[in-house]
């Protein structure tokens, strides 16, 4: 369910990104209605709406007149593309951030990752 | 159908105590809308106006453009459920539907029918002698099934227990995208029905203080935390709603958006945004001397 606390339809907008990177919708598929939306979520149709315009701008959704939205081709690519780009950022950045806040030694995180890595290989 | 309501300049005395102070807005109609306030804040008051149950002292309220108080034509255009009902306790709940279905041209027998059988209503019962919970069910149920192009609901669901209240924010919520219509809701319970709402007004002592789209006004309050002396520099020129202090960390609630570099300085900083839930900003905004921290 959404939280109170940020914009609904952005949360909304958010979900659905998160359906399309995790494959749970694909390229030219249909999304379920604005109405569908709000009676599953218990949310005003308009905010519903807001969130399938946020993407059609941003060019994720498509909309075929009288039938609906669906997915589009590049959707996937690019939205991962965006994800890649803000990791470094939100995640990567954050975690040396708080390593250095507690002295953890770079070089400590490197010999974790490798580990990590030689486990995933073997 | 929809019909916008207009009201401009709105006074309302009760002899010498003025309930309703300068209050004008413009609602489109078609949407749903949330009616915000502390007890004895005038929402009452307002929606009975807006109903024709109380002409107002001095101003204007107009809605499909003609005013409303004892207008015919008007009043069986609007449904105004409150919490307590105005029928007489001797009247039974068939009777509550034969003469609501004689008040409103666009009484639907089926939904109401239909309604009854969800909420397990006693057709021969008086009144009297109903729950609290079923009062409410029934006044639900007349609201939803009069299909009146304005429909107001006062605190007309308190009454119901939590299965009952979100059986009836499905059922509105269901009938609203069948048949689109006004709907004017006011109540405490923001965090329940809150996400309904396309827009939102709040009044405060007889002032209309806020009227906006509900996820404009959900993005436009934040929570800075952190030392308190970044957080000072950080909040000055905001509007602040409240503060907070523990040991050497503050917590401001400010009213407006943040810019671009003032997200930046707080990432930068270390300083925690958070965003604030319409609840909490309706209590900042509403807050008063007196109500202690």
């Amino acid at each position: 369910m959404f939280d109170d606390r940020s914009p609904i339809y952005q949360q909304i907008a958010d979900k659905i990104k998160d359906d399309i990177v995790r494959g749970l919708l694909q390229e030219d598929e249909q999304v379920m209605s604005t109405n569908q939306f709000a009676a599953f979520y218990r949310i005003n149709p308009a905010t519903a709406a807001k969130g399938f315009h946020l993407l059609t701008e941003e060019g994720i959704l498509y909309k075929k007149r009288g039938i609906g939205m669906f997915v589009s081709g590049e959707a996937r690519q690019s939205l991962i593309q965006n994800r890649r780009e803000r990791f470094f950022e939100e995640v990567v950045d954050q975690m040396l951030a708080e390593a250095d806040k507690i002295g953890v030694p770079i070089s400590e995180i490197i010999g974790r990752i490798e580990k990590a890595n030689r486990r995933n290989e073997a | 159908m929809t019909l916008g309501i207009e009201v401009k300049s709105l006074q309302l005395n009760y002899g010498s105590f003025r309930a309703i102070k300068d209050v004008s807005f413009t609602l489109a109609g078609g949407k749903i809308y949330g009616l915000l306030g502390r007890n004895g804040s005038g929402k009452t008051s307002l929606l009975s106006i807006l109903a024709s149950f109380r002409e107002q002292t001095s101003g204007v309220v107009a809605i499909g453009g003609e005013a409303p108080f004892e207008n015919a034509k008007i009043m069986e255009q609007v449904c105004f459920i409150q919490e307590s009902g105005y029928m007489q306790d001797s009247t039974s709940v068939a009777d509550v539907l034969r003469l609501s279905e004689s008040c409103w041209p666009n009484w639907d027998r089926e939904y109401a029918a239909r309604l009854i059988q969800l909420y397990e209503l006693p057709l021969k019962k008086r009144l009297s002698a109903l729950s609290r919970g079923m009062k409410s069910a029934l006044g639900v149920t007349v609201g939803l099934a009069s299909r009146a192009p304005v429909t107001i609901f006062d605190e007309a669901y308190l009454g119901m227990d939590a299965p009952s209240r979100y059986a009836f924010y499905e059922e509105l919520l269901q009938d609203y995208m069948e048949t689109p219509r006004t709907f004017i809701l006011s109540t405490h319970l923001i965090e329940e029905i809150g996400t309904l709402f396309e827009e939102v007004l709040i009044l405060d002592q007889g002032h209309l203080i806020m009227h906006e789209e509900t996820d404009a006004l959900r993005s436009r309050g934040a929570t800075i935390t952190g030392p308190d002396e970044v957080v000072d520099r950080l909040t000055e020129g905001l509007t602040v709603l409240g503060e907070q202090q523990l040991g050497r960390t503050k917590s401001v609630t400010v009213f407006g958006e943040l810019t671009k570099e003032q997200r930046k300085l707080a990432l930068a900083e270390g300083i925690e945004l958070g965003p604030v839930s319409l609840q909490d900003l309706f209590v900042h905004l509403t807050k008063r001397r007196g109500d202690g921290q």
